[in-house]
């Protein structure tokens, strides 16, 4: 199946930004991976997982990611390689422990890669994890292609042994989920024994004496990067504009160039290593040009420490002319693209450019205009979150005290759009939907009436909701949480966590059962399968009606996906047209205006509803809503 | 045969759970093992269902180009869904691009809940036209559900690209490809729906 365990030097293949690191690390003789899922990085781990027996390593979906940097440090401190992956909000989570890691530094090679996600494609945030190099100390790559992602990798293992530091890899989506020809190198085939030496000492304690030792580290990084092959220049030796950029600007600005036709007059002087920047190589390449454009995702930070180094010497090398987010010539929030980057190069060289021709364009646009709907994001045909939130809008409204929903990260994110009817008021970080909870629960003395409930999934909860669920019972909360267990990361593809009986490797492990930890936690836990609506609602109801303190609970059905892969469709189901009063029915089309699962169409010329036999997955949900019981279900 | 520009571009784009990922990822494989440098850029993420989703392939013999292809600048438009079609054209079709459509609709939840409408499908086909260079359709959605499961609609279309010659593919290609990449009991089932799409796809004019 998979490409990335074959010992096959010189063979090239199409890999996954996110493979081509897994296969970096391999080829770096990696022996213990760990990681939290999380979009663009969950494939590093997922790759690895699949050969983990297969090559002798230990590959772990850990709790979250600062467990996760964890387990692979102490691989480092017992010699072997380390390799832990995550996304940019996981470096949040890990941050803590990174930032006394680099105090104490490490000894067997650490690698710590960290995906980023411009434009939050699948994020909360857009926040740029590279800042968190220059935070720590810590040397940082940024690779920009699919190659380099391989190449980096392995050379990140070399450099972190050779510091004692662990070293940042930043990628970002484009590199991450694009895919492209890697060519392999050979597999080492060597069984290092790990050992813990007693000599040795890794504490971050005495922090200033161990400062001062990380900064020479530093400038020691600083001294490698300027012989690194990660950077280079390509262009006209007296360019009239030199573009600086890292990661995937690389791309994108070799696609201007020839977008533009402007290879003779335009250079790209391409940084792979960000952090230190090697600043007698960057300053070289500064005395090429007078104007100098930035071009990287998402915040200015090649931009700004390249200026920083221009300040520290500006004596020598005259006035220069600055060009990026600093100057709006290029966007700072959102992703870039090669749009953006050929529009940038073409205001500063003034070259005509047409992408094509103008009548087409505006042909193109009216047609779209006329013709195209909207389509929103929504849950899939069958998911349980949708029945869930259904259940939490009718349950509110008859409660009718104006209660409010707290949401987390997952999924069911998407309740706040209408396909969860809207109900979920906030969204921050993995687990702040519990914590925001246990404030909101303390808010009854002041006369806060509202009924509070929060939502957590599955894996969030393990990572981040149990110690505001610990907390809740300790300081007396008033609130609901409702777990929505669909037993999988479901948003991330489907990873297994300490709640669903298997690891990473697809072992058997203990089940860490929900319901018994929250009971644990003191809190009152009932358990319910959302496609019973009634039973659903009624429950809901009476927990927010009756008691009070913690109360949980656990909405029970698995991911409709994750069904979909193991077992057969439930039911055959069909929308009786003789028994569907259309609009005639009074019950302003409940099935499509207002549960509006995509597997139900509205056929207009009859005026009635119909399932699409190409989406719906035979829940059967829906026939429990149909006022008419025009929506019929079979076993199938 | 070769690609008749350096980089070629092409575009599957459809609906989130139309199979996509796996069909520009199948795609890719045939045209790397016979030395194409290619790159696959996705749109997915939180558009795991519902969503509009887009795959760019740059095929080119010698660049590895960005995983986005610049506005106007798609070659082969291949479009599991008729109005996924056009939203693509809008951006990245120019009077150079081919265009392969999947004529069955799948309706946004705004058009399900009557905030929208579908238009009449043989409209859009009519928009594609004049704004394609040329343009083959199909129901795929259909020879798939003939076939029991919606989940072969992305493969027939595969053997339709086989069909209409744009790209150096083949049949061999596809069955060396899929035999790496699914589990070998579907092997039959994709091989038909392979070969129901390279028979049913038309030209329309
Ligand atoms: S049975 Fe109804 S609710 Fe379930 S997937 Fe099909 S149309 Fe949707």
């Amino acid at each position: 199946m998979s490409s990335i365990s074959q010992n096959a030097p010189g063979k090239t293949v199409l890999l996954m930004g996110n493979e081509a690191i897994a296969r970096g690390a391999l080829e770096a003789g990696v022996k213990v991976c760990a990681a939290y899922p999380g979009n663009p990085s969950s494939e590093i781990i997922g790759t690895l997982a699949k050969v983990a027996d297969e090559l002798g390593l230990h590959v772990e979906w850990s709790v979250n990611e600062k467990v996760a940097l964890e387990v692979a440090t102490a691989a480092s401190f017992a010699g072997l390689r380390g390799l832990c992956a995550m996304k940019q909000n996981g470096l949040n989570v890990a941050s803590d422990f990174l930032l006394n890691l680099n105090l104490s530094g490490c000894r067997g090679g650490l690698v710590l890669v960290v995906a980023d996600d411009p434009a939050g494609v699948s994020s909360s945030n857009e926040e740029d994890s590279r800042i968190f190099a220059k935070l720590g100390d810590l040397p940082l790559l940024e690779p920009a292609n699919f190659q380099e992602a391989k190449e980096m990798t392995k050379s990140a293992f070399e450099i972190s042994e050779q510091l004692g530091l662990p070293v940042l890899i930043r990628s970002v989506t484009r590199v991450s989920h694009a895919r492209g020809n890697v060519c392999l190198d050979e597999l080492p085939q060597s069984r290092p024994k790990p050992r813990f030496e007693n000599s040795l000492r890794f504490h971050a304690l005495p922090a200033v004496l161990n400062h001062k030792l990380l900064h020479e580290k530093l400038d020691r990084a600083k001294q490698m990067f300027e012989e690194s092959p990660f950077n280079f220049y390509r262009g006209p030796e007296k360019p009239e504009l030199m573009v600086a950029t890292s990661g995937s600007g690389w791309m994108y600005s070799l696609e201007a160039m020839i977008n533009l036709n402007v290879q003779e007059r335009v250079g790209v002087l391409k940084l792979g290593t960000t952090w230190p920047l090697p600043e007698s190589y960057v300053l070289e390449h500064l005395k090429k040009a007078d104007r100098i454009l930035f071009i990287e995702e998402v915040d200015p930070f090649l931009e700004n420490n390249v200026k920083e180094i221009y300040a520290q010497n500006c004596l020598f090398l005259g006035l220069k002319a600055f060009f990026g987010k600093a100057s709006k010539h290029i966007p700072d929030v959102g992703e870039l693209n090669p749009e953006i980057v050929t529009h940038a190069i073409q205001n500063l060289i003034q070259v005509p450019y047409e992408p094509r021709p103008a009548d087409y364009a505006l042909r193109a646009h009216e047609a779209a205009a006329e013709l195209i709907p909207a389509r929103a994001l929504s849950f899939c045909p069958g998911c349980p979150h949708r029945a869930t939130y259904w259940a939490v809008k009718i349950a509110l409204a008859l409660d009718g005290r104006d209660g409010f929903v707290l949401g987390d990260i997952g999924c069911y994110s998407l309740g706040m759009g209408p396909s969860g009817f809207g109900q979920m008021r906030t969204l921050h970080a993995m687990g702040s939907g519990t914590g925001l909870a246990c404030g909101f629960g303390q808010l009854n003395r002041f006369g806060l009436e509202q009924p509070v409930i929060a939502v957590c999934g599955d894996s969030t909860f393990y990572h981040a909701a149990m110690p505001a669920l610990a907390n809740a019972y300790y300081n007396g909360a008033d609130f609901l949480l409702l777990l929505l267990d669909n037993s999988a990361t479901a948003m991330t593809g489907f990873q297994p966590h300490p709640g669903t009986g298997s690891t990473a490797t697809g072992k058997e492990a203990p089940v860490i059962d929900l319901k018994a930890i929250c009971e644990v936690f003191g809190a009152h836990v009932e358990v319910v399968d959302p496609f019973d609506v009634a039973a659903t609602v009624e429950t809901l109801l009476r927990l927010l009606q009756e008691e009070k303190g913690v109360k949980v609970l656990i909405l029970k059905r698995e991911c409709a996906l994750v069904s979909a892969k193991h077992q057969k469709r439930l039911y055959q189901v069909e929308v009786e047209q003789e028994h569907c009063l259309g609009e005639t029915c009074g019950c302003n089309r409940f099935c499509t205006r207002i549960f509006k699962c995509p597997g139900l169409m509205w056929d207009k010329a009859a005026g009635k509803a119909r399932i699409d036999e190409a989406i719906c997955t035979g829940c059967g949900v829906c026939t429990r809503i149909c006022p008419a019981s025009a929506i019929r279900k079979e076993k199938a | 045969m070769f690609i008749s520009r350096d980089p070629f571009n092409v575009i599957i784009g459809g609906v989130g759970g139309q199979g996509n990922v796996l069909a520009s990822q199948i795609l890719g494989e045939m045209l790397v093992s016979q030395g194409y440098v290619i790159t696959i850029g996705e749109t997915y993420g939180a558009s795991q269902r519902g969503g509009a989703v887009m795959s760019h392939l740059r095929i080119s013999t010698k660049d590895q180009f960005s995983p986005l292809i610049p506005e106007g600048q798609c070659d082969l438009l291949i479009a599991l869904e008729p109005v996924e079609g056009l939203r693509i054209l809008d951006h990245y079709g120019s009077p150079r691009v081919m265009t392969l459509v999947n004529t069955r609709p799948i309706h946004p939840m705004d058009v399900i809940s009557g905030n929208a409408e579908y238009p009449e499908v043989s409209k859009v086909i009519a928009k594609i036209k004049e704004l394609s260079r040329r343009v083959w359709t199909l129901n795929a959605t259909e020879v798939a559900l003939e076939m029991g499961d919606p989940i072969f609609s992305n493969i027939v279309m595969l053997g339709a690209l086989c069909a209409i010659e744009v790209l150096p593919i083949n049949q061999q290609g596809f069955e060396l490809v899929i035999k790496d990449l699914l589990p070998s009991r579907t092997m039959d089932e994709n091989m038909k729906a392979f070969n129901r799409g390279r028979e049913v796809v038309q030209e329309f004019y």
